[in-house]
């Protein structure tokens, strides 16, 4: 085989993370879904063989995937990315609608998420671009047709609903900061979030006059510099309107649950049926769980079904639940030296395009930990997205799966052409 | 920069999520508890609380089935109140108050919403209580009497209150507890251990299983049976002798301690304290202030013991040597002592040894002793704080350590004692000051209970047992070693003998010459109690108590038994009857003077009752 014929050196090390975390996962997966106690280990109508068998399947992706040679992601990156926009647009006309969202085609009893396959491609794309010699990321045109690539799957992915989905994109511009976007979009993206937070948190008025104390504050450190007083104001002029349109899209734009979401975050209220059912029973959950948890499959709440969900998006309450501290704490650092083991290979790589490539990788798992974990803890507002290797569903691992091997692949392909 | 800042954006967020589940996990320990609350049902097996038989083996206490409406006040769903609050018989404002009384208790632990339904209405309610949500009936035993004396022995058991809850967490609201006598006693022996049973629910708080397997499941354990040392047949006719009047009798085994009857009158039936009008009946015995039959006499009724007493005088004379049995004491009807002062006797023989003094209850004879006890040492307190530890050695002045939850320890006066009246050092006192003590009157104060226990001490020539009501706890064949220790008094055995003596012609030619029984050499001391009761504040005299104190046969004695009846006089009038026609009873199982005890049956001691009550004046000693 190829794989034999060349001296290939595949990274080890992020080949057992994987394996541990999909491992890991899948005993917390068995757990959660174990509810019939009766069904056979290969019944076919259970979660839990389900996965095992999905598991099993990607093994044969990753095999192809690194069968195939590394140029092809490169050369084919554009024509991927399309098929993969077009998949999504499919949706508009073939989808599924499962659970309300019509996120999926469906294949007899099988059905497959297009859009967990669109972030590999996206981040392909992506890197194609932005690798190619005559894309400058210091240039606006650049930039634009950047964030075009970003936001179209984004745009596609939205109205199915899965405004988390399409959440994820947003990890995408970790990479072109790296390539030299200027800081300036981060810190404005960062401030835009801190400024909408707070302004839900405190209100129109307080943030107001927190604006106007720091622009004076401003002014008065830098008098000696003569500042543009006309400037500042704008700054302060802009905020402000800001922190009133957010108040006013909030009340206005958004949705009665989207409002509760953020509100039971930011403690404004407290409703442990209704709508923060699902946040206080994975806290109660985690909570539980103790120094070494209650042990496997021995969790009382996720026997009960206490947690909605608990073997997609809430599987980590699973972990806490039965693993406690010791459990939740390795999990977090499996996630942790997954993802700095791609960002310092990506910044080993030779090729532009790899090492793109694989800090979004890193940025995308990122993000999916970093919400996940957020929203299962209790700390950000439920968003439906996976906690990557973890949750149940075939189209989410392999497109994880597809994500993490490509770059594997161009990885090892750095030892071989040379 | 650019090649770090998402590295270290990855790495402080994996420090904030490791804080975050420090923080939920070990921190904050509160969901632990709040995840049992969702997910574990405690159900509990309530074992049959244990039986009790008398020294005999009758039964005397057995259970019957209860049944008890609980509710889970979060699972009640909306329901059709009208229909009921008809079917359980209540109103719609007592449904509200009840459940909202269960909620602020514990929305997700049960409480007993109609306590103790009987059989008949249990038929009824258990084809219809599907439909109510959050309501289920708990079964339940009750107690069931076999015999309608004994209340004050037996006690009671009714639900627990909130303050033992909190103290002793087995309990949890609804259960029942033994609330007075040996059902407090005894409540761990006779509960037994209730089996607990956790069950896992979900989200829907549908079953699911036990939890764990069961491995924290227990299985209940039967309440153990005991004996008691009750002779039923005895305690029965010591009830029915009391009828109309108030007192009580301890009778005792002398050569084990066991306690043969203990009776308290007023008595009533224990029946009346199970079931669901068990708190109006109680609360009717319990507030009957004047006639007090929640309060038990045997136990807790602290009186001067009259001339009972004498006969530890003579004892402790006879010890100290400041007496020989034969020598004589004149009484010209009384005891001069002081400037002037008399303690008056009555008329008899003149001059009298022991035997004579004692079968006679000369005053005279006993102040004489009694004032060379306490002059044989230097000062008066030495004097008194000896004689009081001789009375010490009988257990007197100090709670018996009955089985029992109540008891009080009279008073044996020490030399503090007095020096705190008196005045000391500032004014001096002698032992003529405190010369009442040796007639069993003054500051001496004993329970009939402590007078049975020495009469048993006497009767068995100078050692007792602790007075104890268990017999025998089944299954672990045994009785607390304190039971079985034999207690010695510090008076000699060689002492006894004159002094029983005299309690032997208290009935041949003394006080109680009338009472003899037929066939059986008695001993025993008639007793007149002084008493007083303040109405509007004055200090009134009423009608003396007959006391008596007695055992039988002399040699060998089976039963000690001291009587108490108040304000029933001289000591043979009543207390001395009612003591010959118990020691005959017991021991020959019928009584031959069936003309005697018609008098005690139908004695009434009620007029004399309703004096002090009647607002006018009276006259006393009729």
């Amino acid at each position: 085989m190829l794989l034999g014929k060349r001296k290939t050196r595949f990274d080890w090390l992020t080949i057992i993370f994987y394996i541990a975390l999909v491992g890991i996962g899948w005993i917390n997966i068995y757990s959660a879904s174990l509810n019939d106690s009766t069904a056979g280990f290969f019944d076919m109508s259970q979660v839990y063989t389900k996965q095992l068998l999905f598991i099993f399947l990607s093994f044969f992706l990753i095999l192809f995937i690194l069968a195939i040679d590394a140029k092809f992601y490169e050369r084919f990156a554009s024509v991927i990315f399309i098929v993969s926009l077009l998949s999504l647009l499919g949706l508009f006309v073939f989808g599924k609608n499962i659970n309300g969202a019509t996120s999926w085609y469906s294949f007899g009893s099988f059905s497959v998420q297009p859009s967990e396959f669109a972030k590999a491609a996206a981040a392909l794309a992506l890197s194609k671009y932005v690798s190619d010699i005559q894309t400058n990321m210091q240039e606006f045109k650049h930039q634009l047709r950047s964030f075009l690539i970003i936001a179209l799957p984004a745009v596609f992915i939205i109205p199915q609903p899965d405004p988390g989905s399409a959440l994820i994109y947003a990890a995408l511009i970790f990479p072109l900061y790296r390539e030299g976007l200027h800081a300036v979009y981060l810190l404005l993206g960062f401030f835009i979030v801190a400024l909408f937070i707070s302004t839900l948190a405190f209100g129109v008025l307080w943030v107001t006059l927190g604006i106007l104390l720091i622009v004076v504050l401003l002014l008065f450190m830098n008098r000696k510099k003569r500042p543009h007083i006309l400037k500042y104001s704008a700054i302060a002029i802009a905020c402000i309107s800001f922190a009133f349109s957010v108040s006013y899209i909030f009340n206005n734009v958004f949705e009665q649950r989207h409002r509760d979401r953020f509100n039971i975050v930011l403690g404004k209220e407290v409703d442990t049926k209704g709508i923060g059912y699902n946040t206080n029973q994975s806290e109660i959950a985690i909570g539980s769980g103790g120094w070494f948890g209650k042990g496997w499959t021995q969790g009382t709440q996720t026997k009960g079904n206490f947690v909605p969900e608990q073997h997609t998006d809430y599987i980590f309450s699973t972990v806490g639940e039965e693993w406690g501290f010791a459990g939740s704490v390795l999990v977090v650092l499996l996630f942790l030296g997954l993802i700095t083991r791609i960002l310092l290979l990506a910044e080993r790589q030779k090729g532009q395009f790899s090492r793109i490539y694989g800090y979004s990788v890193a940025s995308i798992l990122f993000f999916h930990f970093f919400v996940n974990i957020g929203m299962v803890s209790g700390l950000f507002p439920t968003v439906g997205i996976p906690l990557p290797f973890f949750s149940y569903g075939g189209s989410g691992l392999w497109g994880f799966t597809i994500l993490v091997f490509i770059f594997v692949k161009l990885d090892a392909s750095n030892f071989i052409n040379k | 920069m650019r090649k770090i800042l998402l590295l270290s954006i990855v790495i402080i967020t994996g420090l904030v999520f490791i804080g975050r589940l420090f923080y939920l996990q070990i921190y904050d320990t509160s969901f632990q508890k709040l995840s049992e609350n969702n997910a574990i049902n405690i159900i509990y097996d309530y074992p049959q609380r244990g039986y009790m038989f008398d020294r005999n083996g009758v039964l005397l206490v057995s259970n019957q089935p209860s049944y008890d409406v609980m509710v889970i006040p979060r699972e009640v769903k909306p329901l059709d109140t009208l229909e009921f609050c008809d079917l359980l018989k209540i109103s719609k404002e007592n449904f509200t108050t009840i459940l909202k009384k269960a909620r602020a208790y514990s929305p997700r632990i049960p409480s007993p919403f109609i306590p103790q339904l009987n059989k008949e209405e249990y038929a009824y309610l258990s084809e219809k209580m599907h439909k109510y949500e959050g309501f289920y009936i708990q079964k339940r035993s009750l107690r069931e009497y076999s015999v309608n004396h004994s209340a004050n022995v037996l006690g009671f058991i009714a639900e627990v209150n909130n303050a033992i809850i909190k103290k002793d967490p087995y309990y949890q609201i609804g259960e029942l507890i033994g609330k007075q006598g040996i059902e407090k006693q005894y409540e761990q022996v006779l509960r037994g251990v209730k089996g607990v049973k956790y069950i896992q629910k979900d989200r829907f708080n549908r079953d699911i299983g036990p939890f764990k397997e069961g491995l924290f499941d227990t299985l209940p354990e039967r309440g153990k049976d005991i004996t008691l040392t009750i002779d039923a047949e005895l305690q029965a006719y010591g009830e029915a002798l009391f009828i109309n009047k108030r007192g009580g009798i301890v009778a005792i085994e002398p050569s084990s301690g066991e306690i043969l009857a203990l009776v308290s009158a007023p008595y009533y039936d224990p029946s009346l304290l199970v079931g669901r009008e068990r708190s109006r009946n109680y609360t009717k015995l319990y507030y009957d202030s004047i006639a007090k039959p929640t309060y038990d006499r045997g136990l807790n009724g602290e009186y001067p013991p009259g001339s009972p007493f004498k006969a530890l005088t003579a004892l402790i004379g006879l010890q100290e040597n400041v007496i020989d049995a034969k020598e004589t004491v004149y009484c010209s009807e009384g005891y001069r002592y002081g400037r002037g002062k008399i303690l008056g006797c009555h008329l008899h023989k003149n001059s009298l040894a022991m035997a004579g003094g004692i079968a006679n209850s000369c005053n005279t004879y006993f102040c004489v002793v009694y004032k060379r006890i306490i002059e044989k040492y230097p000062s008066p307190q030495e004097g008194i704080d000896n004689w009081r530890q001789h009375l010490s050695s009988f257990g007197l002045g100090d709670y018996v350590g009955i089985d029992m939850p109540s008891g009080r320890r009279g008073n044996i006066p020490s030399s503090n004692y007095y020096n705190k009246i008196y005045d000391y050092p500032n004014r001096k006192w002698y032992a003529a000051a405190t010369i009442s003590n040796a007639i069993g009157q003054g500051e001496v104060l004993l329970t009939p209970m402590q007078m049975a226990s020495f009469t048993a001490a006497i009767a068995n020539r100078g050692f007792f047992y602790k007075p104890h009501l268990i017999k025998n706890i089944h299954e672990v064949d045994t009785i607390p070693s304190k039971y079985k220790v034999k207690k010695r008094t510090t008076i000699d055995p060689q002492h006894f003998e004159p002094v029983i003596e005299g309690m032997n012609d208290v009935y041949n030619y003394g006080t109680a010459t009338s009472l003899k029984i037929p066939d059986i050499e008695i001993c025993g001391k008639t007793g007149t109690a002084e008493n007083y009761t303040k109405i509007d504040g004055k200090r009134v005299q009423l009608t003396d108590h007959s006391v008596f104190i007695a055992f039988a046969p002399k040699d060998n004695p089976k039963i000690a038994i001291s009587v108490f009846v108040e304000n029933g006089y001289w000591g043979s009038r009543w207390a001395g009857r009612i003591a010959s026609l118990m020691i005959e009873k017991y021991l020959k199982g019928t009584i031959t003077r069936t003309d005697m005890e018609n008098v005690v049956l139908q004695g009434s001691l009620e007029a004399e009752y309703a004096k002090p009550l009647s607002s006018e004046p009276f006259k006393i000693n009729q």
